[in-house]
């Protein structure tokens, strides 16, 4: 089992289906009247946030809750990082409190990779910029499979903001990995020139949303970062709803079996249409109740063993 | 310049192997630990099968098919995975994880056996107490096992044993069976050579 959590591109078929297998397992407890594992008695999990997040935090925090550890929640706000303290200061002081596991999101792109080089314990990235978010293409594969029966062969369309979308990048590394196709759509300007041969080679692009629907088996909708946008990118919310945007009409011409998926938090009538989002096809809800299962089962391999 | 005579490679040895029970043996043990489970448990109302993976699993799947051959009751069967439970999990790499599958009926109330091929330290018996007691609370938990080697670490005793294997803690005792392994046998290996 590798040491580090920081990338889709990390896992192998084998290691990456290992998850998926351990996460179904995980996923067992959930139904129990007691929701707790004895794995990771005595091991300690920091939560490192620079960044918000909802349920990225709170899904890593039950995740390892649920399998015994401690888990210790730093975020930025509130802490001496407002008083100028760095992420190397910050980790070594981690590292003296004896912490097993680094949970770390960041607005630097590449940051939890420095962190892997400063502390002893694992790293978990948790999302870094627009770089990668690997457990939530863990949790996207995981969702995909559990609902469609397989991953091999799918194809899969990645729609929206694909240049600020750490998702879109940890989601193409870790799907070509595990056999299925992707296409990225979205309009030029949010799909950065050759990403496709940079990040795995055999993903497509598109620009033209109406024209892939028919043919895939995943519609994954990203959400339009607009925190993240210095300059316009298009030119309003409403033309880019009008020609990305996920609505009734759009779904139905997807093929009969075809989910939809959204990594949240949504901005409703931007990307996805309300009737979308709480319709029968969509993944929304899932992938968060998957997202506790698929951690429990990253910290366990990360953690569980002596793998020194 | 004398030097001491090479030392002579002594002849390679060869492990031994002695088989303990051979395949008609398992199925007639298998044959009496079912009955008396029937004997033991009054016809085996209310109770559940557990095996332990790996070997567990088609000992507890055995014992059920015997007991309802012999006496015509359907003993429900599960699966419990004990790796969450190890008390060595971070002295190894980390280990897979397998299903735990409980009978539709559950086992709340119920005469549990739990079931397992080989009682050695009683570690695995005590990380199954601990699983059982996070899927549930049996009436009452009873343990089955092929083979019992002795060197118990903890006070856990079985209530049905196949066999007593007596051995030294240099031997080992590795148990096959068909639906894992393609054969039934009990062999003993290393330990004395004479």
């Amino acid at each position: 089992m590798i040491k580090h959590l920081l990338s889709g591109g990390d896992l192998d078929a084998d290691t990456a289906t290992e998850i998926l297998d351990t996460a179904a397992e995980m996923a067992t407890v959930a139904g129990r009247e007691i929701k707790k594992l004895p794995a990771l008695r005595g091991r300690t999990v920091v939560n490192l946030f620079y960044e918000d997040s909802t349920r990225t935090r709170i899904s890593f925090e039950a995740a390892a809750k649920r399998l015994s550890a401690d888990v210790i929640n730093f975020s930025a706000k509130g802490s001496s990082v407002t008083k100028g303290e760095s992420l190397k200061d910050t980790a070594l002081t981690l590292q003296a409190m004896g912490a097993d596991a680094v949970v770390v999101r960041h607005p630097a792109s590449g940051a939890p990779h420095r962190l892997a080089n400063w502390v002893d314990g694992s790293v978990v990235n948790a999302g870094d910029g627009t770089h990668e978010h690997p457990t939530q293409a863990l949790l996207d594969a995981y969702t995909m499979r559990s609902r469609l029966g397989r991953l091999a062969g799918l194809s899969v369309a990645v729609v929206g903001d694909v240049l600020h979308s750490r998702v879109a990048r940890s989601n193409v590394l870790l799907l070509t990995t595990l056999g299925a196709k992707v296409t990225l759509v979205g309009p030029p300007t949010l799909i950065p020139v050759d990403i496709a041969g940079a990040l795995a080679p055999g993903t497509d692009v598109s620009y033209d949303l109406d024209s892939v629907l028919p043919n895939v088996d995943v519609v994954m909708m990203l959400r339009v970062q607009r925190e993240r946008m210095n300059d316009s990118y298009f030119p309003s919310a409403r033309e880019y709803a009008r020609r990305y945007g996920l609505d009734g009409p759009r779904m139905r011409r997807l093929p009969e079996h075809a989910i939809v998926m959204h990594p949240g938090p949504m901005n409703r009538g931007m990307e996805i249409t309300p009737e979308v989002a709480d319709s029968r096809r969509s993944t929304i809800v899932e992938q968060v109740t998957n997202g506790v299962s698929v951690r429990m089962a990253v910290l366990y391999l990360l953690l569980g063993g002596n793998n020194r | 310049m004398a030097y001491p005579p090479a030392a002579r490679p002594s002849p390679p040895r060869q492990p031994s192997v002695k088989v303990i029970l051979a395949s008609a043996d398992v199925q007639r043990v298998v044959d009496r630990i079912a009955h008396q489970i029937l004997e033991k448990t009054q016809g085996a109302a209310d109770t559940v099968l557990l095996g332990i993976p790996t070997r567990g699993t088609p000992l507890a799947r055995r014992l059920a098919e015997r007991i309802s051959t012999f006496e015509d009751v359907v003993v429900p069967v599960g699966v419990l995975d004990i790796t969450l439970y190890r008390d060595d999990l971070r002295r190894h790499a980390t280990r897979a994880v397998g299903p735990t599958e409980l009978p539709s009926g559950g086992i709340d109330g119920k005469r549990v056996i739990l079931v397992d091929d080989v009682l050695f330290s009683g570690r695995t018996v005590r990380a199954a107490l601990d699983a059982l007691n996070d899927v549930g609370r049996p009436a009452s938990v009873q343990l089955a096992v092929l083979v019992d080697r002795g060197h118990r670490e903890l006070p856990i005793r079985a209530d049905y044993v196949g066999k007593n294997i007596p051995t030294s803690l240099a031997e080992s005792v590795k148990v096959t069976l068909a639906e894992v392994d393609g054969v039934d046998e009990v062999k003993l290996y290393g330990g004395a050579t004479s």
